[in-house]
C-alpha cells in the first residue's frame, strides 16, 4: 500500500548479534542499569511530613472571608451559586437585625451556606463571581473521610477565624494566595 | 544415671539447641527478606519502599505477618481438604529441612566440649539436599491440585516440569564439582576450600557455578523462572486459592528456599565460612568460629541481594524459552563442563 503521509518510519529488524543472543551479557547490562537506579535521588514526597509546594494559583478548599473588624463579608447574593458549574453551593439569606452590625457587614447575610465538596470541581468561578470578596479558595485541600455527609461543608466549617480575636488563625487560614498578583 | 546416657542427653540437647537456633534464624532471615525485597525493588524503581512501620519501616514484616494471621481462612468447598492443608505444610517443611546439613561455622569450645556448628555432618550431604529440594515441588503440586482450580493446576504442572528440567542440569553441574572435591560432605568441601593455597571452588568451576546459579533460580521459582506463580498469566498460580497463613507459608517457603540455596551456593562455591585472605588457624577457636559465621552470613546476604537484583531487572521467560534453555543449553553445557573437568583431572594426574 502506498503511504498516505510522509511520516512513515520503516522498522529495521536486524537479526540479533551473537552477544545479544548469548543473553548473559545483556542481562549484565540490564543489571547495571537497575543498580545505578538504586543510588538515584527519589522523587517521593513523604506526604504527612513533607508537603508539595503549590503553585501560586493552586485552588484548594473554600473559605468564607471576614473583613478587618471580623464581620462576615457575604451578603448572600447568590452569584457564587449561580456561577458554580457543578451546582455545589446552596445558601439561605437572612436580614441583619439591629444590634448585629458587629457580625455582618451588610444588611443581608447568609444564614446558611453550604458547599458540597464532592460536587465541587475547584474551578474558582465562585471566587471570580463574588462581588464582596467573601468566598475564595485557599491552599488547603479536602481531607479524606469515610462518610459522604462530612463533605458537605456548612458555614461553621467554611468561616475564616475572626481576625480580631484570633489574628494568627486568620492569617494561617487565609494563606499566601489571597491578594497575590497571580490571582487578582 | 550412667555416663553413656548422660553423654547422649548432652548430645541431644546440643543438637536441639542448634536446630532451634537455625530454624528461628532462617525464619527471621526469611521475614526480613520480604522487607529487603520490597526495599530493593523500591530503590531500583526510584521509590522509597515501606517506611511507615517503625524507623525505616523495619517493623513491616511483623505487620505483614500479623495481617496474614488475622485474615479470614478460606478453604474452597470443592477442594480436597486434606491435600489443601498438606500443600503449604509440605512447602514449609521441605524448605526448613535443608538447613540441617549446612555447616554454619567451624566449631566453638564451650562448657568443656567442642560444638560443631552444623546440625548433622552427613557424608552424603549434597544428595540429601537434592532429595529434600526435589520434594519441595510436592508442596506446590499438591497445593495446585487440591485447589481444584484450572489456573492452580496449570501452575502446578508448569512448576513440576520446570523443576524436573532444571534439576538435571543442576545435578550435572554439581557432578563436575564433586569430581574435584571427591566428597559429598559439605563440611569437608568447605575445609578443602579453607586449606592454604587452595582457592574457592568458583575459581576452578566458573561454568559449573554459573549453571548452578541459574538452576537455583529455577528451583526457587524466582524471576525469570517464576512461571508457576506468574501473576499476569495465572493469577498467582498454585497459591491462588490460598488465604491467611497458608498463603503466608507458601510465600515464606519461597524466601526460606532462597536463603538456603544462597547458603548452599556459598558453601559449595564460595568457601562457606572461610574468611578470604585470612588464616583462621592463627585465631582463637571461638573467635574464628564467630568471624566465620559472620562471613558466611555476609556471603548469603550478597547472594540474596543478587536474587532480588535479578528479579527486579529481567522479565519472565516464555514457557518454550524456559524449556529451550533448560534442555538445549543448560544440559549440554553441564555435560561439556563435566567432560572438561574430567579431562583436566585425568591430564593433571598423569
Amino acid at each position: 500500500m502506498e503511504a498516505l503521509t510522509n511520516r512513515v518510519k520503516v522498522l529495521e529488524r536486524k537479526p540479533m548479534t551473537a552477544i545479544e543472543r548469548g543473553y548473559l551479557w545483556e542481562i549484565f547490562r540490564g543489571m547495571l542499569i537497575t543498580f545505578r537506579h538504586m543510588f538515584k535521588k527519589k522523587p517521593t514526597v513523604r506526604y504527612p511530613e513533607q508537603k508539595r509546594t503549590f503553585s501560586p494559583v493552586f485552588r484548594g478548599l473554600h473559605v468564607l472571608n471576614r473583613d478587618e473588624e471580623g464581620r462576615e463579608r457575604c451578603t448572600a447574593c447568590g452569584l457564587c451559586a449561580l456561577a458554580c458549574p457543578a451546582e455545589a453551593i446552596t445558601m439561605e439569606a437572612a436580614e441583619r437585625l439591629p444590634g448585629e452590625e458587629h457580625l455582618y457587614r451588610e444588611e443581608k447575610y447568609a444564614a446558611k451556606y453550604e458547599i458540597n465538596m464532592l460536587r465541587c470541581i475547584f474551578c474558582g468561578l465562585c471566587e471570580e463571581a463574588c462581588p464582596k470578596d467573601a468566598v475564595y479558595l485557599t491552599e488547603t485541600f479536602a481531607p479524606a473521610n469515610f462518610q459522604r455527609d462530612t463533605f458537605i461543608y456548612n458555614k461553621k466549617d467554611l468561616l475564616i477565624p475572626d481576625p480580631v480575636t484570633d489574628p494568627e488563625g486568620f492569617k494561617k487560614a487565609r494563606g499566601t494566595r489571597y491578594g497575590s498578583p497571580e490571582v487578582k | 544415671m550412667d555416663a553413656v546416657l548422660l553423654v547422649d542427653l548432652a548430645f541431644i540437647i546440643e543438637k536441639l539447641l542448634l536446630v532451634v537456633i537455625v530454624v528461628s534464624a532462617s525464619l527471621v532471615v526469611a521475614m526480613y527478606s520480604t522487607y529487603a525485597e520490597r526495599k530493593v525493588a523500591a530503590f531500583m524503581q526510584d521509590r522509597v519502599g515501606p517506611n511507615r512501620a517503625g524507623p525505616f519501616g523495619i517493623l513491616q514484616p511483623l505487620a505483614d505477618g500479623l495481617k496474614l494471621f488475622m485474615k479470614e481462612e478460606i478453604i474452597p468447598n470443592v477442594s480436597n481438604r486434606t491435600l489443601f492443608i498438606l500443600g503449604p505444610c509440605l512447602a514449609m517443611l521441605t524448605a526448613m529441612m535443608t538447613s540441617a546439613i549446612i555447616p554454619w561455622g567451624s566449631k566453638i569450645e564451650a562448657f568443656g566440649t567442642t560444638i560443631e556448628l552444623q546440625i548433622a555432618d552427613v557424608n552424603i550431604g549434597i544428595l540429601y539436599i537434592f532429595g529434600v529440594v526435589s520434594m519441595g515441588v510436592y508442596g506446590m503440586m499438591i497445593g495446585g491440585w487440591a485447589s481444584n482450580n484450572k489456573f492452580s493446576l496449570l501452575a502446578a504442572i508448569r512448576g513440576a516440569s520446570q523443576i524436573i528440567s532444571y534439576e538435571l542440569a543442576m545435578g550435572l553441574s554439581l557432578i563436575a564439582l564433586l569430581m574435584l572435591t571427591g566428597t559429598l560432605s559439605l563440611k569437608t568441601i568447605v575445609e578443602q576450600q579453607m586449606a592454604p593455597g587452595h582457592l574457592w571452588n568458583v575459581a576452578y568451576q566458573p561454568l559449573g557455578f554459573l549453571l548452578f546459579l541459574v538452576c537455583s533460580f529455577a528451583e526457587c521459582n524466582r524471576t525469570p523462572f517464576d512461571l508457576p506463580e506468574a501473576e499476569s498469566e495465572l493469577n498467582f498460580g498454585y497459591h491462588q486459592e490460598y488465604s491467611s497463613m497458608k498463603l503466608g507459608f507458601y510465600l515464606f517457603a519461597e524466601y526460606i528456599n532462597m536463603f538456603i540455596s544462597s547458603a548452599v551456593m556459598a558453601t559449595l562455591f564460595f568457601g562457606g565460612y572461610d574468611i578470604p585472605f585470612l588464616d583462621e588457624s592463627t585465631l582463637p577457636v571461638n573467635l574464628a568460629a564467630g568471624l566465620g559465621v559472620v562471613a558466611f552470613l555476609l556471603k548469603i546476604v550478597c547472594f540474596i541481594f543478587f536474587f532480588m537484583w535479578v528479579r527486579w531487572t529481567i522479565p519472565r521467560f516464555r514457557y518454550d524459552q524456559l524449556m529451550h534453555l533448560g534442555w538445549k543449553i543448560m544440559i549440554p553445557l553441564a555435560l561439556l563442563n563435566m567432560l572438561l573437568t574430567g579431562g583436566v583431572i585425568l591430564w593433571l594426574a598423569k
